[in-house]
C-alpha cells in the first residue's frame, strides 16, 4: 500500500511547519467564534488536516529520509530548524491522530460538561494545546521547545479548569498543576541556559556535536543536564514528581483527560529521550550514571507504588490516573536499560499506552455522560446497561493488564525480553508484579460491572442505554487498534526500532 | 571561597532569589503567596539569562560602521562590515559587544511568565468564588469532605 505519491510535494516539504501553524492560527479563530458547532467543525477539520499531514511526513521518514525544515529560510544553527526523524515522526502522528479522534468525541462530551458560553473558546484552547504539543515534538531548537512547552501547558491549565462546571475540584487541581508545571518549565529553561553557556548554541544537533567534541563538557553542562531531567520529569509525571497528575486527570472534562492522558506526558517523554540520548550522549559519565541509577530507580518505584495507589482509589478516573504514572514507569524502565532493545520496548509502550489509555478514558467519559458515574462502586451492571461501551473498556483494561493478543502484552513482553537480555531478571519480576497489581485494579472494575446486577430505580432495573455513536466510534477505533497491534505488531515494532536507531546513533548505547 | 562568591555575585543573587521563590511556593498555604513565590522564582531565571549575555567592558550590540571591518575569505580587509554577516565574511572587530541573544530569549520567557501569572490569578479568583477561601489546607479539607459524601464508609 503506497499512499505517499498521493501527497503533493509542497505538503510534505512544509509538513512540519503546517502541523504546528495550522492549529496555532485556527486556535485564535476558534476563540472568537460565537457558535460552538462552527468551532467544533473547525477543530475537526484542522486536527484532521494535521493528522493527514503528519501521516505523510511519517511515511517519508519510513522511506529513510530525515527532514530538516528551516523556519523562515534562516540557516541553522542561527535560525530555528524543525527536525523530523524516526524518533519524533511517530509521536507527531500519534498526537495529531489522537487529537482528531478525540475531537469526534467532542460534540456529546463538551456539550455535557462545559458551560454554554465557553465551548467555542474551549475548542480554541484545545487547538492551542495541540499546536504546543506538536511544536514541542517537531522543533530542533532547545529554547523553542520551552516556548511550545509553555504554549501547551498554559492552554492545558485552562482546559483542566474548564471542568469546574461539572466538578469544582477541577479549579484546585488546575491551580496545583499550574504551580508545579511552571516550576517544571522554569527548571527546564535554567537547564537550557546552562547548555547555552557551555556550547553557545541553541540548536539541538549543534549542541550535541559540540558536547561530544568536548567530551561531555564541564560542570555547567552537568548542572544543565540535571535541571533538564528534573524539569521534564515534572512534565512527564516521573514518579516522585507526579503529584499534579491524578487531580488534573480526575477532575478535567473527559474530553481533556482523554487527550492529556494519551499525549501530554508522551510529548514530554519524547523530549527526555531526545535530551538524554541525542543532545547528551549516553557515553558521558554523568549521563550513564543518571540513566542507570536515577531513571531506573524512579521507574521501578513508580511502577510498584503508583500501581499500589491505584488499587486503593475509589474514583475510577483517579485509578486510571495512578495507573498512568505506573505506565510511565514502564517506559522509563526501557530508558533505564539503555540498550537498543530496551529503548525500542519503552518507545513501543509509549505508543501502545496512548491508545489504551485513550480508549479507557473515552469509555469512562461515556459512563459519566449517561449516568454521572465516577466511582468504581457505581459500575454495577454496566456490562448489561452499556454493553458496547463496557466492551471497549474491557478490551482497554485487558490490554492495560497485558493479556496476550493485546497491545499491552506486546510492549510488556518486549520490555521483559529486553530486561532479560540485559541480565536484569529482577526487572522482569517487577514488570510481573506491576501487572498483577494492574489485574487487581482493573479486575475490580470489571467484576463490579459484569457480575453485579444493575441498580434498581423504583423497583425496575435500569434499562439498557448505550452511549451515542460519536462516543462509541472513537473508543472502538482505539480499542480495536490495541487488539490489532496485539495480533500483528510488526509495523509498530518497526516504527519503535526506527526510533531506537536514532537514539543509538550517537554510539553510546549498547546494541 | 568568599572571593569566588563575590566574583560571581550575579550567580549568588540568582541562586538566592531562586531558592526564596521556591521556598515561598512550597511553604505558604495561601495561593496568592504561592503565585508571588512562583514569580520570584521565574524572575531569578530571567536575571540568570540576562547576566550570561553581558560581556565585561562591552558595549551594547549595535554595530558601529566606522570602527568595524571585515575579513573576506582571501584574507583582505574590506569595508563591507555591517552589511552582510554570512557568506564569505568573517567579522573581526576590536570592539567587545554584549551578546544580545539571551536578552531576546528572555523577552519571550517574560511574556510566558506574565501569561502564567494571569491564568494563575484568574484561577485563584474562581477558587475564591467557589470555595470561599484561598488557603490550600482549607480547600483540601473541603474537598476531603466532598469526596466522602455519598459513600457508605
Amino acid at each position: 500500500m503506497d499512499i505517499l505519491p498521493a501527497y503533493p510535494a509542497w505538503l510534505i516539504e512544509h509538513g512540519a511547519a503546517l502541523a504546528v501553524v495550522l492549529p496555532l492560527l485556527t486556535g485564535a479563530v476558534c476563540a472568537v467564534l460565537r457558535s460552538e458547532r462552527a468551532a467544533w467543525i473547525v477543530t475537526l477539520i484542522v486536527t484532521g488536516a494535521c493528522a493527514v499531514v503528519s501521516f505523510g511526513v511519517l511515511l517519508t521518514i519510513f522511506a529513510g529520509e530525515v527532514q530538516i525544515y528551516e523556519m523562515g529560510g534562516w540557516e541553522p544553527p542561527y535560525g530555528i530548524a524543525y527536525v523530523i526523524d524516526g524518533l519524533n515522526a511517530p509521536v507527531l502522528f500519534l498526537i495529531s491522530a489522537i487529537a482528531f479522534i478525540g475531537t469526534l468525541y467532542g460534540i456529546p462530551s463538551v456539550t455535557a460538561e462545559v458551560e454554554p458560553g465557553k465551548r467555542a473558546p474551549f475548542y480554541g484552547a484545545f487547538l492551542l494545546c495541540v499546536a504546543g504539543l506538536l511544536g514541542m515534538v517537531v522543533t530542533g531548537d532547545a529554547f523553542n521547545v520551552f516556548v511550545f512547552l509553555e504554549v501547551s501547558s498554559i492552554s492545558t491549565y485552562v482546559l483542566v479548569a474548564m471542568g469546574a462546571s461539572r466538578d469544582r475540584r477541577a479549579l484546585a487541581a488546575a491551580c496545583r498543576y499550574l504551580i508545579l508545571g511552571s516550576i517544571g518549565a522554569t527548571l527546564f529553561v535554567v537547564g537550557v541556559g546552562c547548555l547555552y553557556m557551555e556550547t553557545g548554541t541553541l540548536n539541538m544537533l549543534d549542541m550535541s556535536r559540540i558536547l561530544s567534541e568536548i567530551g561531555g563538557g564541564s560542570r555547567v553542562a552537568l548542572v544543565g543536564f540535571g535541571f533538564i531531567v528534573i524539569g521534564l520529569g515534572l512534565k512527564l509525571a516521573m514518579f516522585p514528581l507526579h503529584l499534579w497528575l491524578p487531580g488534573a486527570y480526575a477532575h478535567a472534562p473527559s474530553f481533556v483527560t482523554v487527550f492529556l492522558a494519551s499525549t501530554a506526558t508522551k510529548a514530554a517523554l519524547y523530549l527526555l529521550l531526545r535530551f538524554m540520548f541525542v543532545v547528551f550522549d549516553p557515553s558521558f559519565e554523568y549521563d550513564t550514571a543518571i540513566i542507570t541509577y536515577v531513571i531506573t530507580t524512579v521507574a521501578v518505584a513508580g511502577m510498584l507504588l503508583a500501581s499500589l495507589q491505584a488499587v486503593y482509589q475509589t474514583d475510577a478516573r483517579r485509578t486510571l490516573a495512578y495507573s498512568s504514572i505506573a505506565q510511565v514507569g514502564y517506559m522509563l524502565l526501557g530508558i533505564g536499560m539503555a540498550t537498543a532493545a530496551g529503548l525500542s520496548a519503552g518507545y513501543l509502550h509509549l505508543i501502545n499506552h496512548a491508545l489504551i489509555k485513550g480508549a479507557l478514558f473515552l469509555a469512562l467519559g461515556a459512563f459519566w455522560y449517561r449516568y454521572g458515574i465516577m466511582r468504581v462502586l457505581d459500575f454495577r451492571g454496566l456490562g448489561q446497561i452499556m454493553p458496547w461501551t463496557m466492551g471497549a473498556f474491557t478490551l482497554g483494561g485487558l490490554s492495560l493488564i497485558g493479556v496476550p493478543f493485546t497491545a499491552g502484552f506486546v510492549s510488556k513482553y518486549n520490555l521483559a525480553m529486553a530486561a532479560a537480555a540485559n541480565g536484569w531478571w529482577w526487572a522482569v519480576g517487577v514488570i510481573m508484579a506491576a501487572s498483577v497489581l494492574a489485574i487487581i485494579y482493573m479486575g475490580r472494575m470489571l467484576l463490579v460491572a459484569y457480575f453485579q446486577p444493575p441498580p434498581e430505580v423504583d423497583g425496575e432495573a435500569v434499562a439498557k442505554n448505550e452511549a451515542p455513536l460519536l462516543m462509541l466510534v472513537p473508543m472502538w477505533v482505539l480499542a480495536g487498534l490495541s487488539i490489532l497491534i496485539g495480533i500483528n505488531a510488526d509495523w509498530i515494532v518497526h516504527a519503535a526500532d526506527g526510533a531506537a536507531m536514532v537514539l543509538t546513533a550517537g554510539g553510546g548505547v549498547r546494541p | 571561597m568568599l572571593g569566588t562568591v563575590f566574583d560571581n555575585y550575579h550567580y549568588a543573587v540568582v541562586i538566592i532569589l531562586m531558592m526564596t521563590g521556591l521556598y515561598t511556593v512550597f511553604a505558604s498555604g495561601n495561593l496568592i503567596k504561592k503565585l508571588v513565590g512562583l514569580s520570584v522564582f521565574q524572575t531569578s531565571v530571567f536575571l540568570m539569562y540576562i547576566t550570561i549575555g553581558k560581556v565585561m567592558d562591552a558595549q551594547p550590540p549595535i554595530l558601529e560602521k566606522a570602527k568595524d571591518y571585515a575579513l573576506n575569505v582571501s584574507g583582505n580587509y574590506t569595508a563591507a562590515a555591517g552589511e552582510s554577516g554570512g557568506g564569505g565574511y568573517q567579522f573581526v572587530t576590536d570592539i567587545a559587544y554584549s551578546n544580545p541573544l539571551p536578552h531576546v530569549l528572555i523577552l519571550t520567557a517574560i511574556v510566558v511568565g506574565v501569561a502564567t501569572l494571569a491564568i494563575g490569578l484568574a484561577l485563584v479568583v474562581r477558587i475564591r468564588e467557589v470555595y470561599g477561601t484561598i488557603e490550600e489546607d482549607e480547600i483540601s479539607a473541603i474537598d476531603y469532605g466532598y469526596n466522602l459524601e455519598g459513600t457508605s464508609r
